[in-house]
Order: structure tokens, then sequence, then C-alpha cells
């Protein structure tokens, strides 16, 4: 909002609202993302931050709420029509496809925009070869980009923690998103592996010219990172601005450290 | 002479296992020449094991029986494992889509060769209108978007019943024009007996697959928005009412020639080893090649994580239903070769007791492994029939009986040792996955990467 204002509109929540039973899992959710924004999400355990990215990606239907990607509302799509029209995430907890290649996880991404039909696969025409080998290079080129050649024959369950985040992210990436939605990407990663994630999100950030929403715990990939910070507790907004305006705010401490905490420091 | 026997059993099974590996070796050398001769010596060594010479034959007529029904058998089971064991849905429905394919061909070729054509005509237009009037349906709703799925069910329903309707005007109104060409039964007209006799079987065996076909497209269509446990139960009842609509088909259905559950007698035995083989290499490239490529990765995606898959841009929905008409196809197809064989269908061997056969050779050879099932279907036969019932019958009369016990142990035994089954997910030759190296073309994009080495 502050930022890049003279870019167009890639997402525009307003009045999200999401009830599980009684329960208001996010009520009255606003948000505006522009193109080539690097925003974060923040929030304490249970505020309804990743039930906000189901809602955008669609795997929930919100309650009311509208949301507006790229100009046409998401209402009524399935979510893989949603992420064919430019959306893809990662998720909390890594979610491979365990038993399949590190390849082939970056390879299904393509399968939207393969270029071949299943008469092709199934009649081995010259179209499905040519396309088959495009995609094959693209995807290796996407592996390459994430330090993760030479493993691409591994299964993706027997990768480590780190390598696994990273094929998530290539694998996001490769289904060719406007907008990339990382749920909690530092979660479980060591000091050192954070500043390298960190390089690695202005990176994608820059070089494929996306716009970045991103969920996180650690502060310092937070404030390291994003432009622009949105804080949820118990599903509704509490706060929103840059970094410094957020590291201020009494609200967002009281929400993270409770009441009275600052005059018990 | 029993020790003779069981050494001779084991040379046979371990003999199949070559065979089988053999094949899948020559299918997967690069020039078509080899792969076509390799295919060719393959069908060949086979044929000339079954060819009499004098009193000599090194596969007698049980082995040459369980030969066939092997193959049949191969086709159900590889169509189970793409629903079950490569796309993970628990399907108990396939024992019924391959009953339908047996019936559907052996009506089909049974009236043929009793001078009545209807069979052939009705299935065939109703099969290929059917199948263009359920695209139609299918892109009609994809533009309307957001119609219920009993809705869309109807819908099909209904178009299904207009198609069917019309193929069976249509049987009337054709019929005629073939009589004169068929003759009757003893004595064969010119389209009943030879070449054309053979095509129409080539065409029976198709129609029979695309019609199971179609009905698992209906059936799908309402059941598989259930979980994958739910699913099993609901094709297993599927799998219950096709086998009571057999064992009724003279009286609450209008096929009198079936009769019911007398079982249906005097199917012509079209079936060869030509047919059974070459079907068999059909199934098997039509899957291989489905599997390795896009298609085949969406489909394992939805085994693996269903929620990844949608975030991932994969229609669910869409690919949990193909495989599950694919592998209808397939049952509907191993039916046919079934029925042709054996020339004599009992609904009895249609139960859905026997249809968990197909379930225990998949989680046998291995879930997810098409190699596994081949050699499973083959290996299951011939151990269970060929090697234990002989084997136990020279003990005893009652003896064979036996053998549901020694194999249930077998099965335990092996998922204690081996619970991924017997081949786990490995693939020989033509089956294998294509390993893809890393080029060593330059990478421009990797200069102005941060230092992200693992």
């Amino acid at each position: 909002m502050e930022n890049n204002t003279s870019s167009p509109t890639i997402l525009k929540v307003e009045g999200l609202t999401k009830y599980f039973g009684g329960l208001g899992a996010v009520q009255n959710f606003e948000m505006v993302l522009k193109q080539g924004d690097l925003n974060g999400l923040i929030g304490p355990n249970g505020a309804g931050k990743t039930t906000v990215f189901n809602l955008i990606t669609g795997i929930y239907v919100p309650t009311r709420g509208l949301i507006e990607f790229d100009g046409t509302s998401t209402a009524g799509r399935e979510p893989f029509e949603i992420t064919r029209s430019g959306i893809a995430r990662t998720f909390q907890n890594i979610r491979l496809f365990s038993n399949l290649s590190v390849l082939d996880n970056v390879r299904i991404a393509y399968h939207p925009h393969a270029g071949y039909s299943l008469t092709d696969s199934v009649l081995r025409t010259k179209r499905f070869y040519v396309k088959e080998d495009e995609l094959t290079e693209q995807a290796l080129d996407f592996l390459a980009i994430f330090g993760l050649e030479g493993i691409q024959n591994e299964l993706a369950k027997n990768l480590p923690y780190g390598q696994q985040r990273r094929v998530e992210i290539a694998r996001a990436l490769a289904a060719n998103p406007k907008l990339l939605l990382l749920d909690e990407p530092a979660a479980g990663m060591n000091p050192k592996e954070i500043i390298e994630l960190m390089d690695l999100i202005h990176f994608i950030h820059d070089r494929f010219n996306l716009t970045i929403l991103l969920i996180e715990h650690q502060m310092r990939v937070v404030m390291g990172i994003c432009r622009y910070i949105t804080v949820m507790d118990f599903g509704q907004v509490i706060a929103r601005g840059n970094p410094k305006e957020i590291q201020a705010n009494q609200r967002v401490v009281e929400a993270y450290l409770g009441k009275g905490a600052g005059h018990a420091a | 002479m029993e020790f003779g026997f069981l050494v001779g059993s084991i040379v046979k099974i371990l003999a199949l296992l070559a065979y089988i590996y053999g094949i899948l070796w020559v299918m997967a050398q690069p020039s078509r020449w080899v792969k076509a001769g390799g295919l060719i010596v393959a069908f060949g060594v086979v044929q000339l094991g079954l060819t009499k010479f004098g009193n000599f034959q090194i596969l007698n007529s049980f082995d040459s029986g369980l030969l066939f029904q092997a193959s049949a058998m191969t086709m159900v089971a590889l169509g189970l494992n793409l629903i079950y064991g490569f796309n993970g849905q628990f399907s108990l429905g396939q024992w019924g889509f391959y009953g339908i394919g047996a019936y559907t061909a052996a009506d089909i070729t049974y009236r043929w060769v009793n001078g009545d054509a209807r069979g052939l005509v009705v299935i065939a237009v109703g099969t290929i209108l059917g199948a263009v009037i359920l695209t139609g349906i299918n892109k009609l709703l994809n533009k309307i978007r957001g119609v219920p799925v009993m809705s869309a069910f109807t819908l099909y329903l209904i178009g299904s019943i207009a198609a069917g309707y019309v193929a069976v005007m249509a049987g009337k109104l054709l019929f005629p024009v073939f009589q004169p060409l068929l003759g009757t039964n003893l004595e064969p007209g010119i389209l009943a007996t030879g070449i054309p006799l053979q095509v129409v079987f080539f065409l029976a065996v198709i129609l029979a697959g695309v019609f199971a076909a179609e009905i698992s497209f209906l059936l799908g269509v309402p059941v598989l928005t259930l979980g994958s446990d739910y699913f099993g139960i609901a094709t297993l009842g599927f799998t219950i009412v096709v086998n009571v609509l057999m064992v009724n088909s003279d009286t609450i259905l209008p096929f009198p020639e079936m009769k019911g559950g007398r079982g249906m007698v005097g199917i012509p035995k079209l079936t060869t080893w030509f047919w059974a083989f070459f079907f068999m290499i059909v199934v098997i490239v039509i899957m291989r090649n489905i599997l390795r490529s896009s298609t085949g990765r969406a489909i394992m995606s939805v085994r693996e994580d269903e929620t990844a898959a949608k975030a991932m841009g994969i229609d669910i929905a869409g690919s949990k239903l193909m495989s599950f008409i694919i592998g209808s196809l397939f049952a509907g197809m191993g039916g046919a070769i079934y029925a042709h064989f054996i020339g004599f269908l009992s609904p009895g061997s249609f139960d859905f007791l026997v249809g968990f056969n197909p379930l225990i050779i998949v989680v046998f050879g291995g879930l997810g492994s098409m190699t596994g099932t081949i050699a499973a279907s083959f290996g299951w036969l011939f151990f269970l029939e060929g090697l234990l019932r002989v084997l136990l019958g020279q003990m005893g009369t009652e003896a064979p009986t036996w053998r549901y016990v020694l194999y249930p142990l077998t099965l335990l035994l092996l998922m204690l040792i081996r619970p991924q089954g017997l081949l786990g997910t490995v693939e020989w030759g033509f089956l294998k996955a294509k390993e893809v190296l890393v080029r060593q073309k330059p990478k421009p994009a990797s200069t102005d990467t941060p230092a992200v080495q693992a």
C-alpha cells in the first residue's frame, strides 16, 4: 500500500471471514498486494495466518468476503484453477511428493502447461519428446538455481530438511506464478540456513519479478526482508506498517508478549 | 514323481520370470527393429511350446490355461495398480469391470456365431455414441461450472440411457443387413468364420473395454468424491451388484443367452496365444506410456499428497477419474480375453470374494510397480494352481483344498518379510523411469545465484 503505489494491484482481499463452526478463524481480513511487493504476514500461533493462505489458494471456501487476484474474483474456482491462474504456495509442514524424485517433484508443476496431451504420451509422438525434453531442461535449470543439481534422481523423502525446503520453493516457482505464498519458509532452519534463505528469497523476488507474501515466525527474517507487514491476532488484523513501525507498535508487542510485558522488562 | 514335479514347477515359474524380464528388456532396446523382432521371438517361443509335435508338447493344456488366465489377470491387475498403486484410490470394483468386459465380449461373439449381429451393432453404436455424448456433457459442465456432483451424474446418466436407446434401435434396424452373411450356428456364413470372425473378436475385446470404461466413468463421477476407504466400500458394492445382475441376467435382464446363474455356455473359444500376448503387450505399453509422462506424474502426485497436488495446479478429481477409467478399460479387455479362452462364464467366477485376487496380486507384486504386478500375475497363478493344486492333489482328493491354507500363509510371510511387496517399486527394462542426467551445457542462471550450496 505504502510502497509501489504506482504498480498495478495483483491481489485484493476485502472483508474476508472464515468461521469453523462458531470459531471465527479469520474475521474481516483486508489486504492489498501490488505487483512486486515483498510483504509479510505475522502473528502469534493460531492467529489465522495459514487460514488466510488456504482461503487465498481456494483450499478453504470463505464464509464471507472477496478475494480478487489479477482483477478477477477467485470465488467458485477450484484450487487447481486458482494455481493455474498464477498463485503458488509452499506449506508450513513441507509437503513434497515424498516417493517421487526431486526432478519429478519439480516437473509436476509443469503439468498444467506441459504442452502435450494424453494421446501424445500414449502414442509417444514427436511433440511428446520435444515438450518433455523442454520441461525437463527447465526443471533442471530451476534445480540448478537452487543449488540442487546432482540430486535430481533422489527421492524427495531422502533429502535433508533444508534441501526439502528448497525443492518445495523450486516446485512452487516452476508453476510460473505471479504471486508466491511462502508459509514459514524458515521453520526448523539453523541461523546459517536462514541467512541463505533470505538471500534466496531476495534473489527469486528480483529474478522472477514476483510478488511474495510470507508468513514467518522468525522476526529476523520478517524484519530483514519484508517491506510491509500485516500483523494478525485472533483472526483479526491488529497492525500494518513497515518493519520499523511494527516493532514499535504497542498492540503487536502485547499480542506476542502479553499485556504488561513492557513494564516487567 | 512328486519331487520331479516340484522341481519342474519351480523351473517353470523361474522360466516365466526370465521370460517377462526378457520381454521388458527387449522392449527397452532403442532400435525399432530389435523391439519388433524381440517381441515376435517372445511370442514365438511360447507358441512353439504350445504346439503339439506328435505326442510331445512342452506346455500342456493345463499350463496353457494358466498362461491365458495369467495374461488376462495381468491386464486387470495392471489396471488396479494404476488406480490403487499409482493413484492411491482403493478400488474393489475392478472385478466387476472384469465381469462386465467378459460378458459384453462374450455376448457379442456368441450372438455373432449364432447369426445375430445385434450384439456387435448395439454395443458398438452404444459405446461410440455414449463416448461422444459423455464427452459433450463433460465439456458443457466444465463451461457452466459449479454444477453439483449428483446433478452432473444425472445428466450423464440420461445421456447414457439415450445412447443406449439409440443403440438398441440401430441394432433393430441394421440387424437384417447382416443376417444373410452370418448364417446359422451349424452353417456359418461368410462373416462368421475365418478372418472376419477374428476381426469381430478384436472389436469385441476393444468394445468390452470401452464399455467397462464408460460404466466406470458413470460410477466414478459420484463415487470418486468419497475418501479412499469409502470409495473402496462403494466399489465393492458395485462388484456385488454386477454379480447379482449376472446371476439374474435371464430373468431381470433381457439376456436369455447368458442363462443367469447356470452360466453362459457356447462362447466361441477365440483367444489364441497371439491375441492374449498382443493385448497384454498393448496394455503394458499404454500404461507405461501414461505413467512415464506428465499425466503419470500428476496421477502419482495425487497418491503422494492431494493438498500439495492441488496447490501445484493438478485437477485431482479429473486425475482420479482418468486413472479409474483407464484401469477399468484394462479390466474390461482382460475379461474379454478370459471369456474367449474359457468358453464358459459362470457368475461364480465374478463373485466379490474372487475379486480380491487382483488386489492380492498387486500388493504381492508391489504397489506402484508394474513389473511386480506382471510377475505376480504369472507367478501367483502358477504357484497356486500349477504347483500347489497338483502337488497336493497327489496326496488325496481333498488335499488340494489345503492350498487355500498354504497360500494365505505364504502371503502372510511375504508381508512380514517384505511389506513393500515382492519387487517393491523396482521396475525392469522397458518399465524403468528414465534417469535424467545433468547436462554439461553452461548454466547462465547459476553464476549470479546466492551461495546456497548443500
